[in-house]
């Protein structure tokens, strides 16, 4: 396998007396669907927020193309290409959705310094806004304030913000968290039209939709990897039954 | 790409549209010159009036748009209020070298106290810019040799600007001067707020979190737009200096920091003219209070101030742009607010 886009190794971090994550190795290669499962308090978004530098390691290093950035600030990492969204909305309520993408577009290509020329005169930015929400179709409600969006829109933004910075790596916090199973579709074919390009890594409970979309599937347990592998081997291992389905006996 | 969707269209003139000048705009500023023809005994506390919403201004550039809370806004005013003092004491009393020293003074204060500004937020920015503020304050007191402390800075004398117009004692030339930089240091907020680093600021303000999660350099906005909005601090103070020719230790007072956030939450925050609104009507009430009851004129401010509060949470101009924006309000005002049909040249 050639270098993996985004790797990490040894990567340790506890509060306290609970460890949240243990010894993470990980090595994803370009382009390939990542699904990333385990039972709640696993430490599956921990490891997110440690990927991107929201949270720092006690120990391990984070390898992005060959390249160490362990000590760099989550905007660094950004404009670098490792990208997530959130599980709970993280957007600008008060913008429109145009107005938020035009403004990740613009810290990308840092025309956001520049105060003296107005937006609208950079209209390969708007134009690029445009087409990265109506990919999402999000194009007729483009000058709508973010807060007025039905929720399902709102997750949608969540992933426009993030493509906006032309990313990498993807990291994807639950993208249909509290979006009804009807309404998903939309979101999950968002996500699977996504360019092979780009690696993504999401966080899902919906088992259905983990095999669908997954090309590999990796199970947290505890803040360890419990193991990583095709959706056949993950789910034939009778480990991951247990966890699953012996967990649920309690419940 | 050669040809646009109708779609895409849409979206650039929704942009356009920001930027363009409305009727109501210009009404505004022609409404400013009022006080010449209708109140020609009134110019010198119209020319307040310019100085505190230029003041006003600053802040809104920084709370309003990049929600940067201070409580310590003062601290920028106050220093250009000296400078342009000390200046003209020292010997140098031309108005304009003046105002732009006195400016660039405090955008360096500014420019150095916006390294730890943009590091905090919320509450521990209200902590900073409030001890700030009172810092600076007991330093110009004791430092009396210099400023004069509690008597006052004396000897300030101004030359007349453009070595022509005195500044008299009815507040001609005081109003005029006060109002044309006013207007030129609005025109460059307008410009700022419409471009994208405007568009950051409000990101900021907006979600902090979420900024760093696109990979935006916010601290680098924020050092910029504090910078910005402390010059502008500046020319407000050196102002009420060269127009009044003394300076007191009141320009640095935190009464004046309490009051200009009044100021810019009664006007509406996050909108340009807010501050400006506030800044007359705050100005013309007090005025016309302490003239009725000069001893108990803060109680009906107060009532005044909690009843914009409880009525119009989001300001007076927060509460017209609602009556504007609803169906009945586009068909009776719409021309008012509609933008101009000039287009700008692609």
């Amino acid at each position: 396998m050639s270098v993996p886009v985004l790797s990490t190794s040894g990567l340790d971090k506890s509060f306290g007396s609970l460890v949240v994550a243990k010894n993470i190795e990980i090595a994803l290669p370009r382009g390939v669907r990542y699904a990333l499962i385990g039972p709640n308090g696993a430490g599956k978004t921990t490891l997110i927020n440690l990927m991107t530098g929201m949270l720092r390691p006690d120990a391990g290093r984070i390898m992005l193309g060959g390249e160490d950035i362990t000590a760099l600030g989550p905007e660094e990492r950004v404009r670098r290409g490792l990208v997530r969204t959130f599980q709970i909305n993280s957007l600008f309520p008060h913008l429109n959705p145009l107005e938020a993408v035009t403004l990740a577009i613009c810290e990308r290509e840092r025309i956001a310094r520049t105060w003296w020329r107005p937006t609208s005169d950079y209209r390969a930015a708007v134009d690029e806004a445009y087409s990265v929400l109506e990919s999402l179709m999000l194009g007729p409600v483009c000058t709508r304030e973010t807060r007025e969006l039905a929720y399902g829109q709102q997750r949608l933004l969540e992933i426009a913000l993030a493509l906006a910075t032309r990313p990498k790596v993807l990291l994807l916090d639950e993208p249909a968290a509290g979006v009804p199973r009807e309404e998903s579709a939309e979101l999950f074919t968002a996500i699977t039209s996504l360019s092979q390009d780009i690696t993504v890594l999401f966080i899902e409970h919906d088992m259905e939709l983990v095999f669908r979309l997954a090309s590999r599937i990796i199970v947290m347990v505890g803040g360890r990897i419990l193991l990583e592998g095709t959706p056949d081997e993950i789910s034939a291992d009778p480990r991951v039954r247990e966890v699953y389905l012996g967990g649920a006996t309690h419940g | 790409m050669a040809v646009t969707s109708p779609a895409i269209a849409g979206a650039h003139q929704y942009l356009d549209a920001q930027v363009r000048w409305r009727t109501i705009e210009i009404v505004f500023w022609l409404a400013t010159l009022l006080p010449f023809v209708v109140t020609p005994d009134y110019l010198v506390l119209a020319s307040q009036i310019a100085v505190t919403a230029l003041f006003a201004l600053s802040l809104d550039l920084i709370l309003g748009y990049a929600g940067i809370v201070s409580l310590g806004h003062a601290a920028f005013f106050g220093f250009g209020a000296y400078t342009a003092g000390l200046i003209s004491k020292w010997g140098w009393g031309e108005p304009l070298t003046g105002l732009l020293i006195s400016g660039l003074a405090a955008g360096l204060l500014g420019y150095l106290m916006s390294f730890i500004i943009s590091r905090f937020r919320h509450l521990a920015l209200i902590m900073i810019t409030l001890g700030f503020g009172l810092l600076l304050h007991e330093l110009a007191n004791s430092a009396s040799g210099i400023t004069g402390g509690a008597d006052g800075l004396q000897g300030v004398k101004m030359w007349p600007l453009f070595g022509a117009f005195k500044f008299d004692l009815y507040g001609r030339t005081a109003y005029w001067y006060a109002l044309i930089v006013l207007f030129l240091l609005f025109l460059v907020s307008r410009r700022l707020i419409n471009s994208p680093f405007g568009l950051s600021l409000r990101g900021i303000r907006e979600n902090a979190v979420r900024m760093r999660a696109i990979g935006a350099e916010s601290r680098s906005h924020i050092r910029k737009i504090y910078t910005i909005s402390a010059i502008i601090a500046g020319v407000a103070g050196a102002i009420l200096t060269q127009t009044t020719e003394t300076v007191s230790l009141g320009v640095l007072d935190f009464q004046r920091s309490a009051d200009i956030l009044v100021i810019l939450i009664l006007g509406g925050a996050g909108r340009l003219y807010g501050g400006l609104i506030g800044a007359i009507i705050y100005m013309i009430a007090r005025d016309w209070f302490s003239g009725v009851n000069p001893q108990y004129w803060y109680f009906p401010i107060g009532v005044l101030l909690i009843g914009v509060v409880l009525f119009l949470p989001n300001g007076i101009l927060g509460g017209l742009a609602q009556i504007v924006n609803s169906e009945r309000g586009q068909r009776c005002t719409g021309w008012l607010t509609a933008p101009l049909p000039w287009r700008r040249r692609p």
